[in-house]
């Protein structure tokens, strides 16, 4: 029985396959660590007096083992943290992850501050809420948003987000279904299938999970799967308008994909969480279609229309007409799910999302959307004018910039030494993501004309 | 065409239904439901008693409903708290104050207090800290962590939380009618007898042990000793304790608040715990996990690393204007605060235990915990809930929606204006003397 030796300090960054992905914590002297120039563990024989630390003998869930490196937001924001450290006078300027930065409007936070100082009050104090959300946001959410498309109140479940609602989704489906995402797409739904169980070990030579079906959206099939070629799935994952390519399904191409998931039995899952971006007259929500309550799921968010990243609240609509195949209504068992894995989104978050929905406070994030809008359109016309071909933008807060034959990560990685701007690398989103950037319109106007100075100083 | 108002099959993917009179044909889907939502018994147990409340509103109008069910705080939130929380949201509407996503681990300097000022003396880094939006939400994820492939262990009766979730992840089997358990599921007895904590001597092992201490339903808080056996009986079986102290600071006497207070506890335990009970936040959704560095799966991968990235893929980080709550809590203010509102619910839970025992029933509980476990021998605890509830329009809980083991047993929870409870006493009184 032998130990490690204490633990090389460097164990090579560009890591062997020896270790995996996984960085072994140099406190656990279980692990067998190579020196840093070979391969050949020094071993020492353990003094009798030292303890081994304890593992419990529980395995490791080997969905999780399945997962390659972190979920892709925390890594862009570790390599900026990185880069604001070597470059402490950078002014680095974060275009990366999907972050609003603009402040809410205060008629929303108005509310917000009322809900918090009336729980301090015997009559406005208010315990658990309905797992569900509180009746008055559901009706606003589906008057507002669904008003002519005939759901209800009870149509609607209000969430903490949407990234919580497609996990709450996965666990309900289970690990016995099979799912197709767009190529690329927004991480959490592989992911999240990934944990679930649902799919197979990674393939790193094509940078993809087994037993997802992967559809392809790029330029040449106008970023709408080719669906003549897309195996019948259990569950759809379908994002418009799209992260991170930016594109806006047409009524026709969402015709096509209910008309898709009906002739398969299959169920969309449809994240509308860039709706309000849509410029011209794209489809706003999936039920536009006809046909769509009886094969999809609506999931949606407040983070990017009223920045509420960080205040949490989302909502996700499961028609009563939506059926297993045994007839078994999918809404009883998201209700199920809901009320056991879940608690409800904060009550002082719904109340910022009633005043959301006001007629004041409709107004005012649609100037927040308008303002992110135009510097959608800023970093758009930047990037066209250098001659890229760029894609996106005019439907959501995301420009999809093509870097043909180049690695993401390294257009990613130069773009950052060279102008101190984060992007996101496309490869992140799936392998049809490579050679491309993603950038986001997310940023205070000065920010944006700054970073848009300093591309046109690298690419001219 | 009239056709009857059930569930048929019109051709092999088709269903109908009539709902107020029209006809609806809906379409399925080729998508197999869930075979764990399927094994599932009824509604979670909460909503059942909320449903029931509302019935029985409906048939009795003008009766005043005492709630002494769902264990729902009532008192205000201190205002040192809520100010907290009203100027977080203000600050959100100005450039300088405005915040986006937050590490979804939790705000630093919330992660920092609870270490501090709830930990204390014991080694608890701030790192090992995850804010969440709730124990039940957290129990959900820790069961997502774990996957199918474990093996639980809880006490019988229990919070529902910890079977449902484990049922919906797949580590269970079919629920048995006969013995109101599922299989593969190990549930371990508390009763009187066995000083409500398991006979760890007569339990098998399994992958995971869920204990709550202070106990929902029974109120019993586990004494060092037992938590030394719980301990080591982890250690020697390579189980992972997941440790829920919602109610901790309910504690009287110096029962453990924390599992970390037992030597060896870094190395087999999570604890979950909630800002629900001890500041009013049930509403407001806030509480954490633990999870110790040192806690190894088999192969040595840390825990902590697997949490992590459940957190950053399935969450997205508490509110941040609960945060805000949650930092203001433990200021020494605001500490102040919530314990007086805590030794409020404490005194109910007094008022409520003594009227028990008053009428001589056996009351455990209590003490150290806002509910008293009332013991009604030879009957059956879905009777005893209705009748309460028709004679004396109090909801409470019926012990076996908490498993099997709290069949003839009543769960009364303390969390009620004094008044209702001083009311609530005088019915009980009256019925039962």
């Amino acid at each position: 029985m032998y130990s490690l030796m204490s633990s090389s300090p460097s164990i090579s960054s560009s890591s062997s396959s020896f270790l995996g992905q996984t960085h072994f914590d140099s406190r656990n002297p279980n692990a067998r660590l190579p020196t840093k120039d070979s391969w050949i563990c020094k071993c020492v024989a353990t003094p009798p007096t030292e303890t081994t630390a304890h593992t419990t003998k529980v395995s490791r869930n080997a969905n999780m083992a399945k997962l390659q490196a972190g979920y892709l937001f925390p890594e862009i924001a570790r390599r900026r943290s990185a880069h604001m450290l070597k470059y402490p006078d950078g002014q680095v300027i974060s275009l990366g992850i999907g972050d609003t930065t603009e402040p809410i409007p205060e008629v929303i936070t108005f509310g917000m501050a009322k809900k918090a100082h009336a729980l301090s009050t015997l009559e406005g104090y208010s315990g658990y809420g309905a797992e569900q959300g509180e009746k008055q946001l559901r009706a606003a959410i589906a008057s507002t948003y669904y008003g002519d498309l005939s759901l209800e109140e009870s149509d609607i479940f209000v969430s903490d987000g949407a990234k919580s609602d497609i996990s709450r989704l996965q666990v309900m489906f289970g690990s016995n279904v099979t799912m197709a995402v767009q190529d690329p797409s927004y991480p959490a739904y592989v992911d999240s299938s990934v944990i679930l169980g649902q799919t197979g070990q990674f393939q790193k030579d094509v940078e993809k999970y087994r037993k997802i079906e992967y559809m392809k959206c790029n330029p040449e099939n106008g970023f709408f799967p080719d669906l003549s070629t897309v195996s019948r799935t259990d569950i759809i994952f379908f994002c418009s308008p799209n992260n991170p390519t930016g594109n806006a399904a047409t009524r026709e191409q969402l015709t096509r994909l209910v008309q898709f998931a009906k002739d398969n039995g299959s169920i969309l899952v449809y994240d509308s969480a860039y709706a309000m971006y849509i410029s011209d007259d794209s489809p706003r929500s999936i039920f536009e279609i006809p046909g769509a309550k009886e094969v999809a799921i609506e999931v949606s968010s407040f983070s990017k229309y009223a920045g509420f990243t960080g205040v949490r609240l989302g909502w996700t609509v499961v028609p009563k007409e939506l059926l297993y195949s045994d007839g078994f209504p999918v809404a009883k068992d998201f209700n199920r799910i809901v009320c056991t894995t879940f608690n409800g989104a904060s009550n002082i978050s719904q109340a910022g999302g009633l005043a959301c929905l006001s007629p004041e406070g409709l107004e005012a994030m649609h100037k927040v959307v308008g303002f992110y809008q135009e510097n959608t359109n800023i970093i758009m016309e930047t990037f066209t004018s250098l001659g890229f071909s760029v894609y996106g933008g005019k439907n959501a807060p995301y420009v999809w910039v093509h870097f043909p034959g180049q690695s993401s990560w390294d257009v990613f990685s130069e773009i950052l030494e060279k102008t101190h701007v984060v992007t996101t690398p496309g490869s992140g989103f799936g392998p049809a993501g490579d050679g491309f950037i993603r950038v986001s319109a997310f940023g205070h106007r000065g920010n944006v004309l700054e970073a848009c100075k300093r591309f046109k100083q690298l690419y001219k | 065409m009239l056709l009857p108002s059930i569930l048929y099959f019109i051709r092999p993917s088709s269903v109908g239904f009539v709902e107020n009179g029209l006809v609806h044909l809906c379409v399925c889907t080729r998508v197999t439901r869930n075979l764990n939502m399927e094994k599932l018994r009824n509604g979670y147990l909460f909503p059942e008693i909320a449903m029931r409340e509302l019935e029985h509103m409906k048939k009795y109008p003008t009766a005043k409903v005492i709630s002494l069910g769902i264990g729902d705080t009532t008192e205000p939130i201190p205002d040192v708290v809520t100010s907290s929380m009203a100027n977080h949201a203000r600050r959100l509407s100005t450039v300088e104050g405005y915040r986006g996503y937050g590490a979804e681990q939790g705000n630093k300097a919330l992660r920092k207090a609870i270490a501090e000022t709830l930990y204390g003396d014991l080694p608890i880094k701030d790192t090992e800290i995850f804010v969440s939006d709730g124990s039940q939400c957290d129990i959900s994820r820790l069961q997502l962590l774990l996957g199918s492939n474990v093996t639980i262990a809880v006490q019988d009766p229990t919070f529902p939380a910890y079977i449902d979730s484990s049922v919906i992840i797949g580590q269970t089997g079919d629920f048995q009618d006969e013995t109101g358990k599922y299989q593969n599921i190990e549930y371990m007895p508390c009763r009187p007898q066995n000083n409500f904590f398991p006979d760890l001597t007569t339990t098998a092992t399994t992958d995971v042990i869920f204990i709550c201490s202070p106990n929902n339903p029974t109120g019993h808080a586990a004494s060092r000793k037992q938590l030394e056996q719980l301990v080591e009986f982890a250690r020697a079986n390579g189980s992972i304790i997941i440790f829920d102290s919602a109610y901790a600071a309910y504690v009287t006497d110096d029962s453990p608040r924390s599992i970390f207070e037992i030597p060896g506890a870094r190395e087999v335990a999570i604890e979950i715990s909630s800002f629900s009970k001890f500041a009013g936040f049930t509403g407001v959704r806030l509480g954490w996990t633990v999870v110790p560095d040192e806690l190894l799966f088999s192969n040595g991968f840390p825990v902590i690393k697997d949490f992590n990235r459940i957190v950053c893929t399935c969450f997205n980080g508490a509110s941040s204007v609960a945060q805000a709550g949650g930092l203001a809590c433990l200021s020494s203010d605001g500490l102040m605060a919530v314990q007086s509102v805590v030794d409020y619910y404490k005194e109910n839970a007094k008022i409520l235990g003594d009227t028990f025992t008053s009428l001589g029933l056996d009351v455990y509980g209590g003490i150290n915990a806002p509910y008293a476990w009332v013991h009604f021998p030879g009957m059956k605890s879905w009777d005893v809930f209705t009748e309460l509830l028709e004679k004396t329009h109090i909801i409470t809980v019926p012990g076996c929606g908490f498993g099997p083991g709290g069949e003839e047993h009543i769960r009364v929870s303390a969390f009620g204006h004094r008044e209702c409870i001083l009311e609530a006493s005088r019915r009980l009184k009256s019925l039962l003397s």
